[in-house]
């Protein structure tokens, strides 16, 4: 494959996470953001939030597994993810963080637990999608060519 | 005659033709008598023919009749003397009868006309006498118009001029004319009142001061009415040539003419008789003329005066206007002069009070700058003391200075507020941390609240309105030993504003404006009640100060209420006694902010326009976000602008790195109270507002509560997350220039 075709593929990739939700114009901002100055900041970032992520849905499923759930330090992640999730523009994540402080709000564990499993779902959904997405841009960067500057209409 | 009947013939014989001469005289006589018999009734006719008004003509023929038969009779007569037939005494008897019948009705009707006839002589006499009437009223009216010709003339002469010299002088001169007098004097009373001056004469030229006393018998006489009197030559006024005793002097008439008495226009009603100023005309006619006075003259005489009375005062009035009209003038100019003097007395003023401004600030500023320099330096604890000392005086000095230089300019009404959107918040939060270190040192408590309703921006002169707060709130301080003072700030209702205490504050309520009252209350050592409206005089000292403090230079208070009035507001002060503590209330007008401010401060990144940086230049900032995600987005944003961007994970951290280099702090205040109390932190660990960095606040909660917690501790600004690119190179353009950013929620 040539750069060109990985280029569009990248672009087509990239094109259909939006569409499908996973990812918002934040992850538009961040590219921006990535400069020579700052040329990995993108996946610096993506990195940082896996590994945050990861903190807390270890955190979270800990606190709801306990018999007196503490709904208080529940909320206070699940809180922590949706400000993570929004700052990197993984838009399903935070929607779903959304609908858990909801439930969170109303004490009901059970959904609790629901939404933490919608939680761990999408977090993995995005997690994959952004890998793969990685990995193109280290091929047309092997191949010489350039991450194409991504300018949506929406 | 008598005949007698002949008897043998039919003639008469007459008796005694001895007696013949008799008879021859009896027919001359008959002769005569009928002669005029026949000649009477001629005459009367023809002279009836002649008169054609003779109204009795049938009278007359009757009469003709009458004397015509006794005529024939007569006649006839002359033909009995001689022997005469029968024939002829029939002819004499028929004549007879005829002339008795007639004679017995001429007569008879004679009763009747007679009385007419002699009716109309009675009735001619009295015409006559009419007539004679008739002709004397004539003379009269002819007269009159005559006079009335003359009284024409001379007023006309009189009025046509406005000077009184020479309406007087005309006068004379045709009274003299009109009525031949020998002489015509005028006498003025003087000034006192009690004499009368002989001021004009005809025929002399210029009279020498003759005076003759106001009260004398003759003068009261001719003052008392208003008819021209006929006075003796004998008397003073009369008597204006050396009596020669040759001749006779003519008759003297002397009339009143009123004067009007006018100073400054003052005269609100007709004064009485008895106060009016009266001057005297004094007319003579020729000597030895034996002319008299006619009625007619002496009315001729009496309309002249009245003419010259209303010709007088006229001039009179004439004479006080343009003597006002002089005064005015000479007023006008001495107020030009005054006018432009005084202009020129501010004008140096100002120019001395520039001039002072600059040349005593420069070295103000020098003393001031190096000598905190100094401060900064090592000292010894004694050199530090006196280094405190000088910096406090001069800053004294200083304020004393800006003062002096604003009342000035308050008074000259050239100081103009200036406006600008500012947050009342942050005015009373530095007002608050610049009295803490005295209130603390005295022990005082303070306090503040602000209302709920106060709006978080206002439109104004922060500083001017900070610059009062201060003063009351450090008065406030200054004046109380012990206690606490409490300050407070509310959106004024209009009920509010229906105090009896400030009756002629009508503030009007608008859509763009409202009013703050604020409200500082001490429990310091209070004022006397009759003090309170000396304080807000400039440089008076109230007695009662006792304390050891800073003296006020006195123009504080005059300050604060000069700037209290240009915000149209109002500011008083109560205090129930000494020691009992005093309450400083002021209202001001400040205007609304509307929505269109805010959205300003809201940029939206379509306008940004030239004016925004594109490269910050390695301006410091620092975030703080416990959350690691975020913490690296926004600093990579910040980057990306250019910026030198520390971060710090904590509350403790970002105390520790904070320093006056950084120029923003970023926090994000999801996470609790953690962000506020950072904010408080942060300035009081910044004394002066300009050191300390712009916090703003980072947040994606979208609630009002969050905004308000935001602008009460105190922050500069508050953003919502997401945060673009473009948006964060507009906040901080925005920050830097405005160094206040509320976005709207």
């Amino acid at each position: 494959m040539d750069v060109g075709q990985m280029q569009r593929q990248w672009l087509d990739y990239t094109r259909s996470l939006f569409i499908e939700g996973f990812l918002d114009n934040q992850f538009l901002q961040l590219q921006q953001l990535q400069d020579e100055n700052n040329p990995e900041f993108v996946v610096e970032v993506v990195s940082l939030f896996f590994e945050d992520s990861e903190r807390i849905l270890k955190d979270l499923t800990f606190a709801l597994d306990q018999q007196g759930v503490d709904f208080k330090k529940v909320d206070a992640h699940v809180h922590q993810l949706k400000g993570s999730s929004s700052s990197v523009g993984a838009q399903r994540v935070k929607n779903a963080c959304i609908a858990f402080r909801n439930f969170c709000e109303e004490q009901n564990v059970e959904a609790c637990l629901r939404c933490l499993q919608q939680v761990k779902q999408e977090y993995c959904l995005v997690k994959n999608k952004l890998e793969t997405l990685f990995r193109l841009e280290q091929q047309i960067v092997a191949a010489g060519g350039s991450i194409p500057m991504m300018e949506l209409s929406f | 005659m008598w005949f007698k009947a002949p008897e043998s013939c039919n003639c008469i014989e007459p008796q005694w033709p001895a007696d013949e001469l008799l008879v021859k005289y009896q027919y001359i006589s008959d002769f005569f008598i009928a002669l005029a018999y026949f000649s009477i009734p001629l005459e009367l006719i023809y002279f009836v023919k002649k008169s054609a008004v003779f109204p009795y003509r049938w009278v007359l023929v009757q009469f003709g009749a009458f004397i015509v038969l006794c005529g024939a009779t007569h006649l006839i007569n002359l033909w009995t003397f001689t022997i005469h037939t029968r024939t002829v005494a029939i002819v004499m008897t028929a004549a007879k009868v005829l002339t008795a019948v007639v004679s017995c009705i001429t007569a008879l009707m004679l009763v009747h006309i007679i009385p007419d006839l002699l009716s109309v002589k009675t009735r001619e006499l009295f015409l006559k006498n009419k007539a004679a009437e008739l002709d004397r009223e004539m003379g009269l009216i002819r007269t009159q118009e005559e006079t009335g010709r003359h009284v024409r003339m001379l007023t006309h002469e009189i009025r046509s001029t406005l000077d009184r010299h020479t309406i007087l002088k005309t006068t004379l001169i045709e009274l003299g004319r009109t009525l031949a007098l020998e002489e015509c004097a005028l006498w003025m009373p003087t000034r006192t009142g009690l004499e009368l001056q002989l001021a004009y004469t005809l025929r002399q030229q210029n009279p020498v001061g003759y005076t003759v006393p106001i009260h004398l018998p003759v003068i009261n006489q001719v003052f008392s009415s208003n008819r021209a009197v006929k006075i003796s030559p004998n008397c003073p006024v009369a008597r204006l040539r050396p009596h020669t005793g040759k001749y006779m002097p003519g008759e003297v008439v002397a009339v009143r003419v009123p004067l009007l008495n006018l100073s400054n226009f003052q005269i609100y009603d007709w004064p009485e008789v008895s106060t009016r100023s009266y001057a005297l005309m004094v007319l003579m006619l020729p000597s030895d003329s034996a002319r008299q006075w006619h009625v007619h003259e002496l009315e001729l005489v009496e309309v002249v005066a009245d003419q010259v009375a209303v010709a007088l005062s006229h001039a009179a009035i004439l004479e006080e206007s343009m003597r006002a009209r002089n005064m005015l003038m000479e007023q006008n100019v001495a107020l030009d002069l005054a006018r432009r003097e005084a202009e020129t007395a501010i004008h140096a003023r100002n120019d001395f009070l520039a001039v002072m401004n600059h040349e005593m600030r420069t070295p103000m500023h020098a003393i001031i700058a190096l000598s905190s320099l100094l401060q900064e330096t090592e000292l010894t604890a004694e050199q530090r003391l006196m280094v405190e000392t000088i910096l406090k005086s001069s800053n004294l000095l200083a304020t004393l200075i800006n003062d002096v230089l604003d009342l000035s300019r308050l008074e000259d009404g050239s100081l103009q507020l200036e406006t600008t959107t500012f947050s009342l918040h942050s005015v009373f939060r530095e007002v608050l941390s610049l009295i803490k270190p005295v209130a603390s040192v005295k022990k005082l408590s303070l306090t503040l609240h602000l209302a709920s309703d106060l709006p978080a921006y206002a439109v104004g002169d922060d500083k001017r309105l900070m610059q009062t707060i201060l003063n009351v709130v450090g008065n406030a301080v200054k004046f109380s030993k012990e206690g606490s003072i409490s300050i407070s700030a509310i959106v004024a209702k209009p009920e509010s504003f229906k105090d009896a205490r400030i009756p002629e504050f009508h503030p009007v309520s608008s859509d763009n404006h409202f009013y703050l009252r604020v409200q500082v209350k001490d429990s310091g050592s209070g004022i006397h009640p009759q003090d309170i409206p000396k304080l807000f005089t400039k440089f008076a000292q109230s007695q009662a100060v006792t304390t050891k403090g800073p003296a006020g230079s006195g123009l504080g208070l005059a300050i604060c209420r000069r700037f209290v009035n240009l915000m149209e507001g109002h500011i008083w002060i109560e205090s129930e006694g000494i020691g009992k503590g005093c309450t400083v209330t002021f209202f001001v007008k400040l205007g609304i902010p509307d929505r269109s401010n805010e959205s300003k401060l809201a940029f939206a990144p379509k306008v940004m326009g030239n004016h925004v940086t594109t490269n910050f230049g390695g301006l410091k900032v620092l975030v703080m976000d416990d959350n690691g995600v975020n913490r690296s987005v926004t600093k990579g944003l910040l980057l990306h602008l250019g910026c030198d961007v520390t971060a710090a994970g904590s509350s403790e951290e970002c105390l520790r790195i904070i320093s006056p280099e950084h120029r923003v702090v970023f926090m994000d205040v999801c996470t609790g109270l953690d962000g506020y109390e950072l904010a408080i932190r942060i300035q009081e660990k910044f004394k002066k507002r300009q050191d300390r960095p712009l916090i703003v606040a980072l947040t994606g909660n979208t609630n009002k509560v969050t905004k308000e917690n935001c602008m009460r501790v105190g922050m500069d600004g508050l953003i919502l997350k997401p945060v673009s690119v473009d948006k964060m190179r507009g906040v901080l353009s925005e920050l830097l220039e405005h160094r206040v950013l509320f976005e709207a929620i």
